[in-house]
C-alpha cells in the first residue's frame, strides 16, 4: 500500500491522546505526520523549560498550555489534522466524555497512579475501545529492553515495564521517543485493520 | 490447577486461589499493576475475593512512572 493510501485510510479515524507530555506530544506528532484524521488531546499543564529534554515543544512556547502549543505544532506539521483539545485534568469521570467517539486512546501520562486510573476507566467504562499504554522508559541505553505486547484486542503496552522515572533516572528524549513512536505504530496498526470509524 | 499467566502455562498445587494469594505465591511485589482474568479487569479492592480457577487466562502488567 502506498503512503497516500495509508494516510487516506487513517484520515477517517479519531485517536485520543491522554496527556501531552513526552509520550503524548511525540505520539501526536507521529500520528499527524501519518495522516490521522482527528486527534483529541487532553492535558492541564503548561510548557516549562525542563520539558524540552524530551517533549515536542520549543523554547518560545514556554508558559503556553501544552494543548495550545501542541495544536500549533501539529498544524505546522500537517494542517489537515483536526485537533480537538481539552485543557483539563483527566479523571475517571470525564475520560468517557472527553474521548467519546475515539477509535483508539493513547495513555500518555507521567505518573503510574494516573496510568492505572485510565486503564481501569477505559477498560470498564469504554468497552471495546483499544488503549495503548506506555510503561517503563526512564534513563538511556538498553534499547533491547523496550518492547511492546498485546494483552488483548483492547489493551496494548509499550516500554520496558521495569524502569521508574525519578531524579536519578530521568526520562530522556530517545527512550521516551521510542516508546511514544511504538504507541503511534500500534495505533496505526489497529486503525489500518479497521474498515470504518466506530462513531456513526 | 493449570492457568495461563501472561501467555505461559503455570501450575499451582491448589484447585483455586484468590488473586491476592497468586500475587503472594508468585512474589509480584510491585503494587502498581493491572490484572485481567479472562479479559475482565480486576480492580485492586477485589483481589481478595476474586478466585482464579483451572484454565483461567490471567494477564498482568506493571505500570511504571515516566512519560
Amino acid at each position: 500500500m502506498r503512503f497516500l493510501q495509508i494516510a487516506a485510510h487513517l484520515n477517517k479515524f479519531r485517536a485520543g491522546i491522554a496527556g501531552a507530555g513526552g509520550l503524548g506530544s511525540n505520539c501526536a506528532a507521529a500520528l499527524a505526520r501519518s495522516g490521522i484524521g482527528t486527534l483529541v488531546i487532553a492535558d492541564f499543564d503548561v510548557v516549562e523549560p525542563e520539558n524540552l529534554n524530551r517533549q515536542y515543544y520549543f523554547t518560545d512556547q514556554s508558559g503556553m498550555y501544552k494543548t495550545d502549543a501542541l495544536r500549533d505544532n501539529i498544524r505546522r506539521i500537517n494542517p489537515a489534522v483536526n485537533v480537538i483539545s481539552h485543557n483539563l485534568k483527566l479523571d475517571e469521570n470525564n475520560i468517557p466524555e472527553v474521548f467519546a467517539g475515539c477509535d483508539v486512546i493513547v495513555e500518555a501520562f507521567d505518573r503510574n497512579e494516573m496510568k492505572q486510573m485510565i486503564v481501569e476507566t477505559v477498560q470498564s467504562k469504554m468497552p471495546g475501545i483499544p488503549l495503548v499504554v506506555g510503561s517503563g522508559l526512564a534513563g538511556y541505553g538498553n534499547n533491547e529492553t523496550i518492547r511492546s505486547r498485546k494483552i488483548d484486542d483492547t489493551l496494548y503496552i509499550c516500554g520496558d515495564e521495569s524502569t521508574t522515572a525519578g531524579d536519578d533516572l530521568p526520562p530522556l528524549a530517545p527512550r521516551v521517543g521510542i516508546v511514544a513512536n511504538m504507541q503511534a505504530n500500534i495505533v496505526i496498526d489497529i486503525l489500518m485493520q479497521k474498515k470504518s470509524a466506530s462513531r456513526s | 490447577m493449570k492457568i495461563l499467566l501472561n501467555n505461559r502455562e503455570e501450575t499451582f498445587e491448589e484447585d483455586s486461589i484468590s488473586v491476592s494469594r497468586m500475587i503472594e505465591l508468585r512474589k509480584f511485589t510491585f503494587r502498581m499493576r493491572i490484572i485481567k482474568i479472562n479479559g475482565v479487569i480486576i480492580p485492586a479492592e477485589k483481589y481478595d475475593t476474586t478466585i482464579i480457577r483451572n484454565g483461567d487466562n490471567v494477564q498482568m502488567l506493571y505500570l511504571m512512572s515516566g512519560g
